[in-house]
């Protein structure tokens, strides 16, 4: 056992405890910051695959962003139903279930696959090459398409979400 | 400040002017007038300036004044614009100049500024007159300012605007552009007063028939330009590979080169645009407007453009001239211009409208210098387009003069009278000492008074040029024509200012405020020293006393001018004989007229009213043209095409439409589709019964229900692809 | 030095928790976490199939970036959406409790 491996495994591990965290945390505020070292985790998953971009990036957007506006919106809702009562459905037997079965399947289904333990060498230096990436995503061959539709959704979901959220003068009677 | 700097700021101000009237000074009349005529003015000034400079230069026309940037980019090359002052441009620039500051000063007078209010005044008619009381509690009837004031400031400081711009520019679609802005202006203002019915009929037939010759210019615009690809005058009209060029290309007309093609659409644009014949008969009606307008547009300026526009072109339409045989667009310009000349003259000695015998007295003359570039006489018709636009404008503002004078007449005697109809006046001499005099001066002009009037020196030059030329019957025409200008000049004059009044009116005709005699005064300065400084040295006794300065500045504008100047006497002579002998006849025959009769009216019988009705060419048009087009339009089009053919054949397909939609409704619809329609409506109310089960409203029932789903879906791709 | 393998048991791990919590838990915020827990295994699903056929075709290969690309956007804008939904919701219902919220009852 190498010293990447060794990595792996406790960022593994750290992240699938915090998710675990996630999940069943009574309080919605550690759930959200439990989420935070999950993200964080995965990021550190990133580095071992040689993907650095993404690490950054998923810094960046998923714990310097989307879990900032989790947080947010847990303080802005978190009058009822906060410190008291049951955060689980009474169906969880059956969500557990379901989650469990899921994970056997996939990972059995896998399993069968001929290259399921091939060993993930160190790639060369250039493999992660920003500059392919920009190209692909804006070249009409590669992936220019859905990086439009990409923005248009984009533009369209922040222009919902104010729309959604905007707090009209009769919506304050409901 | 650089000279090309000067000249690009002399089209500007006017426009300045014009927006800064209309979008903010246009209630107020004083700042109004002040704005125009400031910018009037300092345009004035810098054309002065740019004029002195210009005649100071050495060898002008091969190196004019010029500047010129980058305005479209069309495919390889850039369509420029620019600025160009060469001899041609700088002496219309003078006279432009001149008459438009005077025109421009004369018309505070002539709408009345200081005035009061008229009770009845409404915009779109002429001042009816105001109501006041005096001191000693009599009631006067005065003359009333004009409503629309500031109105009639902007449009002309605009029309001002595409005058400079057509003189000062360097390209032929610049002066396009000056010159329809110009017609824009011209169908304004000939409207002025729009809630006449005559005035708006004027206005319309001004804007149509110049149109017509606008089209064709534009048509030969546009082959020189492909055939050149360029409009520059420089690059055209100052290079001989490219006139020669066009000269022997076959157009595809049989027999006509390119040159001569283009020559005729340009002169085509001319005709409409300077009032000759065939499309002379908008500019009669244009007199229905204010005469300062026919003065500026319909006298001194707008229609000399038209004649600007073949002068500048002259190398182009005398391109394969040997000096000789005249190339096939001289030739026409030849015969439509004399032709004009004399046709317009005649029509003139039946009018009595005091505006009128001017608007033909004006087509005639247009018609005179067009015959002369026909003949080759390129200088002579730049020297007549000048003195003409002093004198003419001149008697424009003189009669505009003595319609203000008898208009007070008829305020204070409440007469029923035309103002401006001559035969009504008479004796207005004694009235108006300052505008008889000046208006004499401009009607001695016009008639060419030998010696001492501009007139003569260049209506001499002309007809010496048709002599030279060898076209005898253009040189008799355009002699002619001048006896008969002669003749209707002092009629008019006659009629006008001497005898004894004729009516009431003409009995308190009082002279006009200074605003309006002291622009008189000064173009009757130019009126008489104009033609100073074109004597040819050839002439007897008083030639070279001053040197032939126009002749040597505009002619050096033709690469080679093929005038050669041969002095012969019968020419002189004749221009002599026809215009004191015109004048004289003249005299005597209108001096006694007491009663408002024409005299000639009985003894010329059927001619007179074929002449009074101007030779029948407006109803001819309205039977030629205008009756067949509105038939087409009404009965052809509208009753037979299109009510009968077309809307008959439309409702048979609806008739049998509805027929089809019937019977498919009958025997398709209501069984069939029907039927099906009700079935699936009642399938789906059941098929909802039983998923209303299912919709519980809790989005993870749903997320279970999606993730089933999807598991399946994956399933069955595994199963069929991934293994088989 | 990993075996590939490791990578797929824990994104499946990763997406299970996230499933289990997006089904399980009543806050609608706390199902919107889930969802992004099972996002981001889906990301890291990604970026190892990624790894492994760039080290197979030993040639740079961008498409497995590209694709992930995607699920950011994706992410970011559901997220966007979602948290909005949230906050009217709780507006209008006083309540971010998804079994409160059933107005699609059938």
């Amino acid at each position: 056992m190498n010293g990447l491996q060794v990595v792996f495994l406790l960022a593994a591990l750290v992240s699938l405890f915090s998710a675990a965290m996630v999940v069943s945390a009574r309080r919605m505020m550690h759930a959200a910051l439990w989420l935070v070292l999950t993200l964080m985790g995965v990021a550190v998953i990133f580095v071992t695959l040689q993907s650095s971009f993404f690490a950054v990036v998923q810094v960046l957007v998923y714990v310097g962003a989307i879990a900032i506006l989790i947080i947010f919106s847990v303080m802005l809702t978190r009058r009822v139903m906060e410190d008291h009562g049951d955060q689980i459905l009474p169906g969880w037997r059956a969500a557990g279930l379901v989650a469990g079965l899921l994970f056997a399947i996939i990972v059995g289904f896998l399993a069968l696959w001929q290259g399921f333990t091939t060993m993930l060498v160190e790639l060369p230096a250039d493999a992660d090459n920003l500059l392919d990436l920009g190209q692909a995503l804006v070249s009409p061959q590669g992936y220019a398409l859905p990086f439009e539709l990409a923005s248009v959704l984009l533009v369209a979901a922040l222009i919902g979400a104010i729309t959604i959220a905007v707090d009209r003068k009769e919506d304050q009677h409901g | 400040m650089a000279v090309e700097t000067l000249i690009v700021l002399i089209p500007l101000l006017p426009l300045l002017a014009f927006f800064a009237i209309v979008l903010f000074a246009h209630r107020n009349n004083a700042l109004s007038h002040w704005l125009a005529l400031i910018a009037a003015g300092v345009a004035w000034m810098l054309s002065m300036i740019v004029f002195r400079r210009a005649v100071q230069t050495e060898e002008l026309s091969r190196f004019p004044f010029a500047a010129a940037i980058e305005w479209l980019p069309t495919g390889s090359a850039a369509l420029k614009i620019g600025v160009q002052i060469d001899p041609l441009s700088a002496v219309t620039l003078f006279f432009v100049a001149w008459t438009v500051l005077m025109i421009f000063i004369y018309s505070i007078g002539y709408h009345n500024f200081g005035q009061p209010k008229g009770e009845h005044d409404r915009p779109g008619l002429p001042p009816h007159g105001a109501e006041i009381r005096d001191g000693h509690g009599h009631v006067h009837r005065v003359p009333s300012i004009e409503p629309m004031y500031a109105r009639f400031f902007a449009l002309i400081s605009l029309f001002a605007f595409a005058m400079f711009l057509l003189v000062i520019t360097d390209n032929l679609l610049t002066l396009y552009i000056g010159w329809e802005i110009m017609g824009l202006c011209s169908y304004l203002l000939i409207g002025f007063w729009y809630a006449k019915e005559s005035a708006r009929n004027a206005m319309i037939k001004a804007f149509l028939t110049t149109r017509v010759g606008d089209v064709f210019m534009l048509l030969g615009l546009a082959a020189l330009y492909s055939l050149t690809g360029t409009l520059n005058y420089q690059v055209i009209l100052n290079n001989p590979a490219v006139l020669n060029g066009l000269a022997s290309a076959a157009s595809p007309l049989a027999g006509v080169s390119w040159a001569g093609l283009i020559g005729i659409l340009l002169i085509i644009g001319t005709i409409g645009k300077s009032a000759q014949f065939p499309l002379h008969i908008w500019l009669p009606d244009a007199m229905e407007g204010p005469t300062p307008v026919s003065a500026m547009i319909h006298a001194a300026t707008m229609v000399s453009a038209g004649v600007y526009l073949v002068i500048r072109f002259f190398p182009l339409l005398s391109a394969g001239w040997d000096g000789h045989h005249l190339t096939l667009p001289m030739l026409v310009m030849g015969a439509v211009g004399a032709f004009t000349a004399l046709f317009a003259a005649t029509i003139a000695l039946a009018q009595n409208d005091i505006k009128r015998v001017l608007a033909y007295s004006t087509i005639s003359q247009l018609g005179y210098m067009i015959a002369g570039l026909g003949v080759g006489a390129y200088v002579a018709a730049a020297f007549h387009l000048v003195t003409h636009a002093f004198f003419k404008a001149l008697l424009f503002l003189g009669s505009g003069s003595v319609i203000h004078g008898m208009e007070h007449g008829v305020f204070h005697t409440g007469e029923n009278i035309d103002p401006q109809n001559m035969l009504y006046m008479g004796g207005l001499r004694k009235k108006m000492p300052l505008t008889f005099w000046t208006f004499l001066a401009g009607g001695l002009a016009l008639s060419g008074f030998p010696l001492i009037t501009a007139g003569f020196w260049s209506k001499d030059e002309i007809l010496s040029g048709a002599y030279a030329s060898g076209q005898t019957a253009i040189f008799w025409m355009l002699a002619a024509a001048a006896l008969l200008t002669a003749f209707y000049t002092m009629r008019q004059i006659t009629l006008t200012f001497l005898g004894q009044p004729r009516s009431h009116s003409a009995e308190h005709a009082h002279e006009s405020r200074p605003v309006m005699t002291i622009p008189l005064v000064i173009l009757a300065f130019f009126a008489i020293t104009a033609g100073w400084v074109g004597i040819p040295e050839y002439f007897p006794a008083v030639g070279g006393l001053l040197p032939n300065w126009f002749e040597e500045f505009v002619g050096s504008m033709l690469v080679s001018h093929g005038e050669t100047a041969h002095f012969s006497l019968l020419p002189l002579g004749v221009s002599v004989v026809v215009a004191l002998g015109g004048l004289w006849m003249g005299w005597l025959t209108y001096r006694g007229v007491v009663r408002p009769v024409d005299p000639l009216e009985k003894p010329l019988g059927g001619i007179y009213t074929l002449l009074r009705n101007k030779y029948y060419v407006d109803e001819f048009y309205q039977w030629a043209f205008i009756r067949p087009a509105r038939w087409l339009a009404e009965t052809l089009t509208d009753r037979w095409l299109d009510r009968t053919i077309i809307d008959g054949a439309l409702h048979s397909i609806a008739g049998f439409g509805v027929w089809l939609g019937k019977s498919l409704r009958r025997w398709i619809d209501l069984p069939v589709i029907n039927g099906a329609g009700d079935l699936t409506a009642a399938g789906t109310r059941n098929l909802g019964a039983f998923l209303r089960s299912l919709q519980s409203g809790r989005v993870q029932i749903y997320a279970t229900v999606g993730l089933g789903l999807a598991a399946m879906v994956a399933i069955l791709i595994y199963f069929l692809w991934v293994i088989g | 030095m990993i075996p590939l393998a490791w990578y797929l048991i824990f994104s499946a791990a990763l997406f299970c928790i996230g499933l289990f919590g997006a089904l399980a838990r009543k806050n609608a915020v706390a199902i919107l976490m889930g969802v992004e827990l099972m996002l981001n295994a889906v990301n890291v699903n990604l970026i190892a199939f990624w790894h492994y056929y760039a080290q197979m075709r030993s040639t740079p290969y961008v498409h497995g970036l590209a694709f992930t690309t995607m699920v950011f956007v994706v992410a970011a804008a559901e997220v966007a959406v979602g948290l909005a939904l949230v906050i009217s919701a709780y507006r209008r219902r006083q309540t971010p409790v998804v079994d409160e919220l059933t107005l699609l009852k059938g």
